[in-house]
């Protein structure tokens, strides 16, 4: 299993029935591949949707109806439509029951950056500080490390995103927890010990005595 | 409202005029009013709206035609021709939070001198900004934005000018229908007055000064 096919399948887990849930550009974006059978949920995309579909067959694109990155979507029977304002009064009021977004960095008090490298990426922000400060649960999607360099860190060196930590963080190797501001080590992927995570983090962790499996196949 | 040619509507836009614009990611906003934005070659102008699209795409022909002195908006990742011009000083650009944004341009519309929201604090978003504690949570005071002009694209406008949207193409739409001084109007149908109902009217006519004819 590659890397991000262990992150949007152990994402999808946390999804529950009749949820609200935005997924983020990129590898959250899986998440939607592996929807428990029989849970059902609400994608919202934050351009104005609430019903967000899979991909449309070829040619059978509507231009008027994408995601959050311009992409051409479907809406499954009973979307419904907004404006704006509309759909950040849903994810800053709370009303969005779990984002999941990428990440550049998380640090170990759980606090995340995202949207920016001074000099090198400046993207704008988008919709991800209202996310992250809004949404009732906050779930990072991101690789372990880039380019060798943890992204599990002390503190984040780059803007954060957001004075609020986030909730989880999944990776390929580890689902961490932000509990009480610090970072709990709650599981390893299949294959991963905890000394691997462990070299892996540049962040302090806390380890409990047991760590289990990603329950995942 | 008055009906009118694409060319007579822009024709009023004078150099250096603040824009809204309708849009995300190009899908909602008017090809034709960008097209002849272009054309006529305005100057100097302030853009206010979700992203700068793709070069090519909507805002990202006024982009690439250099028609921006300032961008402000969300996203501006899609656009590289944006980035660069950015960097190198030609475009002033103002980056803030999609729901911040649209909600100081749902002040300017609405009558209210700003908004306080949580999004941002502790972020560089607060820079220069007031906070304010309510019921002992912070929050950052966001200003009121107002513009000469809101160049809105709709789904059906009927003969009065009232409009509606159709999925991901309403966004901000809506919103800066009731924010400029002068709001012009584009739709994909123009309709008999009656075929869009009461119910379903989402930007009343009496918003709308021009609405664009179908060539």
């Amino acid at each position: 299993m590659d890397a991000q096919t262990v992150i949007a399948k152990r994402i999808a887990l946390e999804l529950r029935d009749g949820m609200l849930v935005n997924l983020g550009i990129g590898i959250p974006t899986l998440v939607a591949n592996f929807v428990p059978p029989g849970t059902h949920v609400y994608f919202q995309s934050e351009n104005g949707l609430i019903g967000t579909g899979p991909i449309p067959e070829e040619a059978m694109a509507q231009p008027r109806l994408t995601d959050a990155g311009g992409r051409p979507v479907t809406a499954i029977p009973g979307a419904c439509a907004f404006d704006s304002a509309f759909s950040f009064g849903l994810i800053r009021g709370g009303h969005v029951d779990v984002t999941v977004l990428g990440g550049l960095q998380v640090d170990e008090r759980g606090l995340l950056a995202n949207w920016m490298i001074p000099g090198k990426m400046v993207p704008g922000m988008g919709g991800a500080m209202d996310l992250v400060t809004g949404a009732k649960r906050v779930i990072v999607a991101m690789q372990h490390s880039a380019k060798g360099k943890p992204k599990v860190v002390k503190q984040c060196t780059l803007p954060l995103t957001s004075s609020r930590p986030v909730h989880l963080v999944v990776t390929e190797l580890a689902v961490l927890a932000q509990v009480d501001g610090r970072l709990r080590l709650l599981e390893t992927a299949p294959g991963v010990t905890v000394a691997q995570v462990l070299a892996a983090t540049e962040a302090k962790l806390e380890v409990p005595a047991t760590v289990p499996t990603m329950p995942i196949e | 409202m008055r009906t009118t040619t694409v060319e007579e509507a822009v024709s009023r836009i004078p150099d250096g005029a603040s824009l809204m614009v309708g849009g995300f990611m190009g899908v909602g906003t008017s090809e034709r009013l960008m097209d002849e934005l272009v054309r006529q070659g305005k100057r100097n102008l302030t853009l206010i709206a979700n992203d700068t699209a793709m070069p090519g795409v909507g805002i990202g022909k006024l982009v690439s035609a250099k028609l921006l002195r300032k961008v402000i908006a969300s996203h501006i990742g899609l656009n590289p021709e944006t980035q660069q011009k950015m960097i190198a000083g030609e475009i002033e650009v103002d980056l803030v939070p999609q729901g911040t944004l649209i909600e100081r341009i749902r002040c300017g519309g609405y009558g209210l001198g700003g908004v306080l929201t949580p999004t941002g604090v502790g972020t560089v978003v607060e820079k220069d900004k007031r906070k304010l504690v309510v019921d002992g949570r912070e929050y950052l005071l966001e200003t009121a934005l107002h513009a000469d002009f809101a160049l809105v694209q709709a789904f059906l406008a009927d003969y009065l000018g009232n409009l509606t949207y159709v999925l991901t193409a309403r966004n901000f739409n809506p919103v800066i229908a009731m924010a400029a001084t002068t709001v012009i109007a584009d739709a994909e149908h123009v309709v008999p007055v009656g075929m869009i109902s009461p119910d379903h009217v989402i930007t009343p006519a009496v918003l709308v000064d021009y609405l664009i004819a179908r060539a």
